[in-house]
């Protein structure tokens, strides 16, 4: 009897976890199956051509890591490439003008994605095509058609290959679009001492933000992107500072008399924050104006809590880590600090929500199934409370970040020996490292 | 200078004037203490006797301060007693006097009196010094354990205090920091006396497997809960800050549970 009931709650858990993968896989790839696509290499004369290779593979490294494509393999291509609309014949006999030749195996893609450059007026100009291979009539098989323009230089070519995997994200994965202007900010040490930095969402441009010489550290970023508010030790007891993400410059911010103001994050409509502080003798949960004024109690219970994460669609949602139950697990609350309930099921510990923009998911922390420390990255369906597992110890993975896309999530890993940012997609899948300097970590994803 | 407290008794009063005269005056030569000499003459005078009646010059038989040391806020007894002259005065703001009396000065620094007497063959002058001494040193401050200790400086003696060490995920004050922090107590009340504008942080910190975000929270209620414990023994507050490290600061960085126990304590250290 128990042992039947014990099987059926694993495999209904099971279940579950398949039905929430289906679900993240929606979510990822904007519904249905994946697009097929062909690209075969982009190519240009004079002084274009020796870019080619950087917008070559650009191009393909961003479609493929977007995660909503199967990205059909080069080797199988035929030998020929339409360059422009007008190379498109109705038959070539596989010879690859007509678009049959790539819908039909061995490609088998749905979609082609090609087209060529030139240097025009000392710039880098790209012509793209995007083209469904299963519509007979040419001109109703286009379904894009768009120029680019770069610097006649690798940072030209690689801006205008981020420029048209955009595009094609944005038309084929749904979601928010592409990644591309989004910011990752995080703490580094690379300079000496934990300040707050900031880059590409690939990586690329990693710039110091602060220079306080402190310890710096849990950035939060405002929803347009404009505002960073951590917590800081330059002035002796850790505090909030806010600064602007793209300048650096600090902003006013009035830190409420207590020992400790920390774990800041911004409401949904970016006009207030809410936080963690001591200022009532132990650590509950404040809200105040965007400079620290006005601030006031949320939350009144006898517990340590910290992490405040506010739905992006329902502001009336507070996510938050509480000891309530013992060890620190998440909770949610509303936004006047009641109907106060555990979110996970008081396993191991639980920590670092972050939610999807849609509101739907969190990524978050979890050392359920290893030891006390031995955090790994999981989603969760808020509604349902049913959970994935993304990594699988290798190291400690902490800190999950959902990207503005809702397809990726970015979290900090020790896998590699000290902790480093990695980003992926939220089914756990591409996994790809963006920092390699001194310790990095604490990431968190801005629209810019 | 020998000449301050040991001539404070009446007994020693000659011996007082002798001192003054000696230390001085060593050139004036007066065979008649304690009779204070005049100051030396002017250079272009060519010199000339201290007491010279011949000259019908008047004679100041007495002009002393007694005692000659104080400390600030202390008075002394100016004693004078001159003959032949038609009118005497004193400086530093005495004025006119009596040829014979006394005047009770208390300056704030050493202050040389000049008692200056004007007669029909002249003037003569005569000097008393009171000096401002230093107060004593204050007795040394009871040390319980065995002495010859020096007071170090406020970090070195706060890096002798005994951290106080918690159990996981919990800021419960455990016998053994019980015991470390009743000890730290005693060390910290001989530090404030020995630097009474020292201030002492208290430290909250976590080892390194609990969340960052929420280890913050934890090391700030270890902070709280030792200085709450050191405030029951009589450690003034105000001397006390706690700061949350979390995990940040650990003090070893090995995944073992001993080094997991040494970062669950409460640390102290100087503050600004």
């Amino acid at each position: 009897m128990t042992r039947k009931i014990l099987i059926s709650c694993t495999l209904f858990a099971a279940l579950s976890a398949v039905v929430l993968m289906a679900q993240i896989t929606g979510v990822i790839t904007g519904g249905g199956a994946k697009p097929a696509l062909a690209l075969p290499d982009f190519r240009a004369a004079g002084t274009a051509a020796p870019l080619m290779a950087t917008f070559n593979s650009t191009l393909f490294s961003d479609l493929d890591k977007s995660g909503c494509f199967d990205m059909r393999a080069k080797s199988l291509y035929p030998l020929n490439n339409p360059q422009n609309p007008q190379d498109l014949r109705p038959e070539d006999n596989h010879q690859g003008y007509a678009l049959q030749d790539w819908s039909g195996t061995p490609v088998n893609a749905s979609h082609l994605v090609f087209g060529y450059a030139a240097a025009v007026n000392g710039a880098l100009a790209v012509y793209g095509n995007v083209y469904d291979t299963r519509v007979q009539n040419i001109p109703s098989a286009q379904l894009i058609k768009q120029n680019y323009a770069g610097g006649l230089d690798e940072a030209g070519a690689t801006r205008a290959a981020h420029e048209f995997g955009a595009d094609i994200i944005a038309k084929f994965c749904g979601g928010a679009g592409s990644l591309l202007g989004s910011r990752i900010y995080f703490v580094s040490s690379r300079s000496g001492s934990d300040e707050i930095w900031a880059m590409d969402w690939d990586g690329n441009n990693q710039k110091q933000l602060t220079n306080l010489h402190s310890l710096s550290i849990m950035p939060a970023i405002s929803p347009d992107g404009s505002r960073i508010a951590f917590t800081t030790y330059a002035k002796g007891t850790p505090r909030i500072m806010m600064i602007d993400s793209q300048t650096g410059r600090t902003l006013p911010f009035y830190n409420q008399e207590a020992s400790l103001n920390a774990n800041v994050t911004f409401t949904p409509d970016g006009k207030q924050i809410f936080y963690a502080s001591s200022a009532a003798g132990l650590e509950q949960i404040f809200a105040a104006d965007l400079n620290g004024q006005g601030f006031r109690r949320i939350s009144h219970r006898q517990d340590i809590e910290a992490e405040p994460k506010i739905n992006p669609k329902n502001p009336n949602m507070i996510l938050l880590v509480s000891s309530a139950s013992g060890q620190e697990q998440i909770y949610s609350m509303n936004a006047e600090g009641g109907d106060f309930q555990r979110v996970t099921n008081g396993e191991g510990e639980a920590s670092n929500p972050s939610w999807s923009p849609d509101g739907q998911h969190i990524a978050f922390s979890w050392t359920r199934g290893y030891a006390k420390g031995d955090w790994n990255v999981f989603i969760m369906d808020i509604a349902s409370r049913q959970y994935i597992q993304l990594t699988h110890s290798e190291g400690r993975n902490e800190n999950p970040t959902w990207a503005p896309d809702g397809r990726h999530i970015s979290f900090a890993s020790t896998r590699g020996g000290r902790s480093q940012i990695y980003t992926m997609l939220a089914d756990g899948t591409q996994v790809t490292q963006l920092t390699r300097q001194g310790t990095s970590r604490m990431p968190v994803w801005g629209i810019k | 200078m020998k000449m301050n407290s040991p001539f404070r008794a009446k007994p020693f009063r000659a011996n007082l004037a002798l001192a003054l005269f000696a230390v001085l005056f060593v050139a004036g030569c007066s065979k008649k203490p304690p009779i204070p000499p005049p100051p030396p003459p002017p250079a272009s005078s060519g010199g000339g006797p201290v007491n010279n009646n011949s000259s019908g010059r008047p004679v100041v038989a007495e002009f002393t301060a007694e005692p000659s040391g104080i400390q600030v806020g202390q008075s002394a007894l100016l004693r004078w007693s001159v003959t032949g002259a038609n009118d005497i005065s004193i400086d530093h703001g005495i004025g006119t006097v009596q040829s014979t009396g006394t005047s009770r000065v208390s300056p704030s620094v050493t202050t040389t009196y000049t008692l200056t007497a004007n007669g029909t063959g002249g003037s003569t002058t005569a000097t008393a010094t009171v000096r401002i001494v230093s107060p004593p040193p204050p007795p040394p401050p009871v040390v319980s354990d065995t002495g010859n200790r020096s007071k170090g400086t406020v970090e070195s003696r706060t890096a002798e205090l005994q951290d106080a060490l918690f159990d996981y995920d919990s800021n419960n004050i455990r016998d053994d920091a019980r015991a470390a922090l009743t000890s730290d107590a005693d060390a910290i009340k001989r530090i404030l006396i020995d630097f009474p504008s020292a201030s002492i942080n208290v430290e909250g910190h976590c080892d390194e497997r609990g969340s960052a975000e929420y280890n913050l929270g934890l090391g700030d209620r270890r902070a709280s809960s030792a200085r709450d414990f050191l405030v029951q023994l009589g450690v003034p507050a105000d001397k006390l800050k706690t700061i949350s490290y979390g995990k940040e600061r650990p003090v070893c960085t090995e995944s073992t549970e001993g080094c997991w126990q040494r970062n669950r304590r409460a640390h102290f250290s100087a503050g600004q």
